[in-house]
């Protein structure tokens, strides 16, 4: 596991670990959510974690957020232990759950002042801190308005906004765009990117989207419940090396033979086509069209992403370990850059 | 604090959050409490039907029945009979309604909002209690201004007593009601569990008719159910105040009695503030679980 240099800021000064974790554990009855994992997350980065639903990714954010109990094993955040200084942790996380947790009957300035008020903000900071949230995220205008007639982007700025009216130290985000647009999602990217820069803040999200994770400092990947592999996004990238081939043929089971036996490639179907990594994929294509013996009807090749680097420690990709999922947008994975 | 507001827009306006105090626990209640009262009086539909029973009840149902016994009731009209009951019935359903808001929260997730906030999870508890009351009691305030109209006078110790009364009712309905909600996961169910319990409990509190000369197994029926001992002290302070002779006030009031004991009044209120705390508590316990 590499630690992250956090003398990055400046170096000011020595800082404990925003969170850290230990052995920690979660069961529901016979299901093991999470099965004893370790890390930890320096001040200031932004650490992604990212893993199929079902991973573990909430459960482990719950524990964190001292929603749930670990079964085992041990987390603190900000310094506080999440089971015995509970109170502790609370003061210093701000939340943004999956789902939506405003009062639709409420304003959105009610909504924060709600807030404030159980965190027990003190009342001559409030306005300047409402105005400044609400204006991160463009909603000032519309702080009167009723949270019901908000679109979901503007909701989930808004939960941005409420999440960190009390400065929290530590702000998780538990997947922070889902089902939003694309428009959106960016604008919510621009969001977090901005508060890295302007608040003193540690960022812990988790996605299940390949292309989110890039945005991090450091990422986690999950998968059943234990922590896969955990790097930054380049390092990952760096350690799978090899550019991923997809290929649609006339007869499949007749390609991925004859991949193996004249190229030595071990090849699968991934979403609908023949897949399978090589060193300089370009390169391999011509070789490929001379020497397959099947007709082929499309290739791509695309230079290692998050979803290669996914699917080389889970073999899997993390579209087919959520098969249910239903945003299936690209038929081909494409090359981000 | 370190908040400074001459600080342009990068300059962090840092907040820090305080320590656990009676303070913060004292606002934290406030804030759960005005909530209520912001979602009530925002949603004007749920007054107006809420009222609607109890007003059916009252003047449809009351009216209809007095013909049975024509001249009324030793020269009381049936409706000025009900009224303590049709009171008690206003605030009955809207302070379950309210109770069963949480589960509402629960499922739209505001409630999660309320269970990470470092307060302790009994202020939030409290102040939802505490809120159903005002509400509750803030309906029976409508039905109370009826009361001339079935002939219970506007008296300003009556109407103390009575509003006093309803707020102690108001509190245990919701507590009872928030001890039910903790525990379901969606409104369906939520309801049908109200309907369930509601009805007979109405029914069997004496609302409607006297509990004197009832057969034994509805005496004991009617002396179990809690709601009993909010609507007996209500009619008796009702009948303080008006001109009955003894002997109609004697029919139709005999009150509460266990084994031919009268209860008094006041132990007829603390049962209900005991049921209600007791409720409170357990509500308390079960919010502060964690899985």
């Amino acid at each position: 596991m590499r630690k992250i240099d956090v003398s990055a800021d400046g170096g000011v000064k020595v800082k404990q670990p925003a969170v850290s974790v230990r052995g920690l554990a979660k069961r529901y009855g016979k299901v093991e959510a999470v099965r004893g994992i370790d890390f930890e997350v320096a001040p200031g980065e932004i650490f992604g974690f990212l893993g199929p639903n079902g991973a573990g990714k909430t459960t482990t954010i719950n524990m964190l957020c001292t929603l749930a109990n670990p079964s085992a094993g041990s987390a603190a955040v900000a310094g506080h232990d999440v089971v015995s200084e509970r109170d502790e942790v609370r003061r210093n996380i701000g939340l943004v759950f999956q789902d939506t947790t405003l009062d639709n009957y409420l304003s959105a300035e009610q909504n924060l002042r709600f807030h404030a008020e159980l965190y027990g903000m003190p009342r001559s900071v409030l306005p300047e801190r409402m105005r400044r949230v609400l204006e991160m995220v463009g909603l000032w205008e519309r702080r009167k308005s009723l949270v019901g007639t908000f679109s979901g982007g503007m909701k989930r700025r808004l939960e941005i906004a409420r999440g960190l009216l009390h400065s929290p130290r530590v702000l998780f985000l538990d997947e922070p765009t889902i089902g939003l647009d694309p428009q959106t999602r960016s604008s919510i990217w621009n969001y977090i990117e901005e508060l890295k820069r302007s608040e003193d803040i540690t960022i812990f999200l988790t996605t299940h989207y390949m292309d989110e994770a890039e945005y991090c400092d450091r990422i986690a990947i999950m998968d059943s419940g234990r922590i896969v592999v955990l790097d930054t996004p380049e390092a990952l990238k760096a350690s799978v090396g090899k550019d991923r081939v997809q290929i649609e043929t006339e007869d499949d089971a007749a390609a991925i033979e004859a991949l193996g036996r004249q190229f030595g490639v071990e090849a699968e179907i991934h979403e609908g086509s023949v897949t399978f990594a090589v060193a300089q994929g370009e390169q391999f294509v011509p070789r490929l069209f001379a020497g397959l013996g099947v007709p082929i009807r499309s290739v791509s090749v695309s230079r290692p992403s998050l979803d290669d680097v996914f699917m080389s420690y889970t073999g899997t990709t993390i579209r087919d370990a959520e098969a249910s999922a239903s945003d299936h947008m690209r038929m081909f994975m494409r090359a981000r850059r | 604090m370190s908040t400074n507001t001459a600080m342009p827009s990068p300059g962090v306006a840092r907040v820090r959050v305080p320590e656990r105090s009676v303070r913060q626990d004292l606002r934290a209640v406030k804030i759960v409490w005005q909530r209520e009262l912001i979602r009530f009086f925002r949603d004007r539909l749920r007054m107006f039907t809420s009222l609607l029973q109890p007003i059916l009840f009252l003047f449809v149902l009351g009216t209809g029945l007095s013909t049975l016994a024509s001249g009324g009731i030793g020269g009381l009209s049936l409706r000025t009979f009900m009224f303590p009951g049709v009171l008690s019935m206003a605030t009955l359903f809207t302070a379950m309604f309210s109770a069963g808001s949480i589960v509402w929260d629960r499922e739209f997730g505001f409630l999660r909002e309320m269970l990470v906030a470092p307060v302790r999870r009994s202020t939030i508890v409290i102040g939802k209690c505490l809120g159903g009351a005002t509400v509750a009691t803030f309906q029976g305030v409508i039905i109370l201004c009826l009361a001339g109209l079935v002939g219970v006078p506007y008296s300003p110790a009556l109407i103390l007593t009575l509003l006093g009364e309803l707020l102690l009712l108001s509190f245990t309905i919701t507590a009872t009601g928030v001890m039910a909600a903790a525990r379901i996961q969606n409104m369906q169910s939520f309801f049908a569990l109200v309907q369930m319990f509601m009805m007979p409990m109405f029914f069997l509190s004496g609302a409607l008719y006297p509990l004197s000369n009832l057969p034994s197994w509805l005496q004991v029926l009617t002396r179990i159910n809690p709601l009993t001992y909010a609507v007996d002290p209500m009619r008796r302070a009702v009948f303080d105040h008006l001109d009955v002779s003894a002997a109609t006030r004697h029919a139709l009031v005999s009150g509460v009695t266990w084994w031919g004991w009268q209860v008094p009044s006041w132990l007829e209120l603390a049962i209900v503030a005991f049921i209600g705390l007791i409720m409170l508590g357990i509500s308390i316990a079960e919010f502060r679980r964690t899985e």
